[in-house]
Formats: C-alpha cells, structure tokens, sequence
C-alpha cells in the first residue's frame, strides 16, 4: 500500500501489458543490373520469403538505354530498361540510383586498377556494394544480394577477390551471394536462419549453362544476354576514346556529356587540342543537333553529309582542317571543292568553300 | 490534389526515370504529375516505374518529337 499525498491509502494499480511477439520481416535490397544472374539471385532468395527490393546504380557508363535511344539502326529493338523489366518480372519495387558525379573517383582512381580496358570492375563492385550499405542502413533492411557468380569474372568474381569486396566495402557478412553462396563461408543471413543455406546455390565458372536450367525452372524466357556486358569501360573501343579524352585534356577529369558523346560517332583527333566527331547515322544527327549549343558545328551544304562537331579549342586554321574533313565524309568527298556551314557556339555562321582532304593525307592515327 | 510539370527533355534513360522517381517521392498522395521527355524510351521505362510502384498512369503519348507521360501519385 502506498500513502497518497492527502494522508489517505491508495491501491497499487496494477497494469498487465500484454506482451505482443511482433514478427518483423526480414528484409534484403538486391544489386539489379537488368541481367540474368541478379534476376535469379533474387528470385532464390524471395522463395524463401523475405521481402527483396531491388536497386540499381546509374554510373552514365551503363549500356542499357542510351545508345539504343540513340542509334537509329537499334530503333528496330524493342526499348526497355532490364532493370525495370526484373523488378516487374518479379513484382519487386525498384530504386535507380543516380551515382554519377560519384562514381568518378572510382573511374579515375580505382585501387584496385583496371581490367582489360578502362573497366574498374574490382573497385566499382566494393562501390556498389557499399552504397547498397548506406541504403539499407537508412531504409532498415537487413542484408545485400548480389548475383555474382564465383569465377565468372577475371577481377571481382574470383574466390579471392570477392571476400576483399565484402570486406572494404563494408558489408562484410551482411552481404550474400545466393548463386555461390556454398563456395563461402555461411553469411550472416545464413547463420541467423533468415535464408536456409541447403537453399543456396554453388555455381562457379563461366559456364552459363546452371543459370539458364535455373531460369528454365523458373519460367523466365525472356532475359537479357548482353554480349560484354553492361557497362560501356568493358568495350575496348570506347576505352580508346575515353582514354584518347584525357590525354588530350592533361587530366581524368570528365562530365555527363564527354562520356556520352563518347558513344556516338565517328572520333577523328588531327591535334591535341581539338577532335572531330561526325555523325555516322540519322540517328546520331538528331541525338548531336542537342549539342550544336554547346559545340562548334560543321555541315556541308553543297552536298549531303553528316552533321560534325568540334571538341577541344581549335583555332581557326583548324576549323578550316576540320571543314576539309567533314567534305571527306559528305557525298562530294571527290569534288574539287564543297561548300561547308561553320556554325560557332554563339550561332555565327559562316559559309565556306574547302576542297575534301584526301585519305592519303589523313594518317591512321587520326582514328580514334 | 495538385498539379505539377516535369521537364526531361534532352535525358536519356534512366535519366528520365530517375528524374520521375525523384520528383514523385516529394508528392502526395492524388497528386498529378506531367512529364515531358524526348527519349522514346522513356515511354516503356516510366510506365513500369510506375506499374512497379503502384502509380496509375493517367496519359502516355508520343508524337514525332515528344513523350508525354501523366502520373497520379499512388501512396
């Protein structure tokens, strides 16, 4: 008994709570690319009921989308985004996440270094990874998937390589690799019995042949196959390009529009300070009349060609050069002379007579 | 329920789609949102944005130059 504040006796109150077990659903974001493997990692893991989303990091090298919008010879293809078409596949939300301006230091920097061309693949991997990390700790999921395969890939897919990204990016057991998961040692989602291990898979190699029976299985007919790939810095000659971009700037420094101009056309560098890029299609003039603002422009007029702009700081003798070569790629490439619109940034134009440079006098190490 | 404009022209996907999702996370519930794009593409990639996450997809239209996309933001 207690005494109230009056001198009178009160009761104890007796309050019983009852205790509520609240099951809260484990909850996992998968790494979606748009391709087979983190369509099926995915799907492994969902079977097993925890709530998946997907996300997917959008560097600006990604092929998916650009170039097909692009290029009027793709415009045949159906237009989708593999991504979107997982997730919808398999009825899972979807976050794209814009990691352009920092995925720049991956690129420029990668500890790591590069692959067979200017592909970071090792230190893009721990990257992605690791902004999967900052997402699940501000939205409370409880772990990452990815759809890495062991030994698919010569840098960031291999047995030893692959415990160093889950260590430096600092997910280390958060983050499970479904398809090959029995080639590590269990996860954290593995030993709290949030996924059953006998339930993961073991493949390894570059064999595509277990994932497609595992697509088979589930009914999935219509992924994508993306030969080389998803990203533009596995593609030799678009490595050439942007390598070819900064050596002629001095530095690795680069914005959306270089690595997107580095798509299209036709690169044809006479001097450090200046490059050509012509337009090779319908498709890449509609795409480059966007940059006509922001880019001096060249056309023939005289005869059909295609549009050309000039990147760098080309001096006026330059331009004249630069007039010659784009008479080359018009349909008076034989002709004495063509007559060319020079278009300043500014909208000045300037109509000039050139006659078409002849091949012998572009060396081959113009191509770029 | 208020109406508000989204120009992505000059985008190419994802861009577009990013761009959406953005916008739409800082909307309520009923509210209708316009997006201008150039990107055919965008087309097919914000209609599954939007079937994804439950938006309804009120107008899509292309002409020769344009897309035109109408949202209503699903929460």
């Amino acid at each position: 008994m207690l005494e109230s504040g009056s001198g009178g006796i009160i009761s104890p109150l007796i309050t019983i709570t009852p205790i509520i077990i609240m099951t809260r659903k484990i909850k996992a974001v998968s790494l979606i690319s748009g391709g087979l493997d983190s369509l099926l990692a995915t799907k492994v893991i969902m079977e097993q009921g925890v709530h998946v989303e997907g996300i997917n990091f959008y560097t600006g090298f990604c092929v998916e989308g650009h170039t097909h919008a692009i290029r009027k010879k793709d415009k045949a293809k159906p237009k989708r985004n593999n991504a979107l078409w997982v997730a919808e596949t398999l009825g899972i939300k979807l976050h794209i996440i814009d990691v352009i301006e920092k995925y720049k230091d991956v690129l420029i920097n990668p500890k790591h270094g590069y692959g067979a061309n200017m592909n970071p693949c090792h230190d893009c991997k721990t990257f992605m990874v690791q902004q999967a990390l900052v997402w699940i700790e501000k939205n409370d999921f409880d772990f990452i998937i990815t759809g890495e395969v062991m030994g698919q890939r010569p840098m960031s897919q291999r047995k030893d390589t692959m415990p160093v990204i889950a260590q430096e990016s600092g997910a280390g057991d958060r983050l499970l690799r479904p398809l090959c998961a029995k080639h590590f040692e269990p996860t954290l989602p593995e030993r709290e019995g949030w996924v059953t291990r006998d339930e993961l898979l073991d493949f390894h190699g570059r064999s595509r042949k277990p994932q497609m029976a595992l697509a088979e299985h589930y009914g999935f007919d219509d992924y994508a196959q993306p030969a080389g790939g998803c990203c533009f810095l596995t593609d030799e000659h678009y490595s050439k390009k942007l390598v070819d971009l900064w050596d002629a700037r001095g530095n690795k420094e680069y914005e959306m529009d270089d690595i997107m101009l580095l798509k299209v056309g036709r690169h044809i560098r006479p001097a450090k300070n200046f490059k050509l890029i012509i337009a090779r299609e319908e498709g890449e003039v509609n795409f480059m009349q966007g940059y006509r603002n922001r880019f001096i422009s060249i056309k023939t007029i005289s005869h059909s060609g295609p549009l050309v702009l000039l990147d760098g700081q080309p001096s006026a003798e330059d331009c004249q050069l630069a007039a010659r070569i784009a008479a080359r790629y018009s349909k008076g490439k034989l002709e004495n002379e063509v007559e060319v619109e020079l278009r300043q940034i500014n909208g000045e134009i300037d109509l000039i007579r050139v006659k078409p440079i002849g091949i012998s006098e572009m060396p081959a190490s113009w191509s770029v | 329920m208020a109406e508000f404009k989204l120009d992505a022209s000059g985008l190419l996907c994802p861009m577009p789609v990013i761009k959406t999702q953005d916008r739409v996370a800082e909307l309520n519930n009923g509210d209708i949102l316009e997006i201008v794009c150039t990107d055919p593409g965008a087309l097919n990639d914000v209609g599954a944005w939007c079937r994804i996450n439950g938006h309804k997809v009120l107008v899509a239209e292309q002409n020769e130059t344009q897309v035109l996309i109408k949202i209503e933001v699903m929460r």
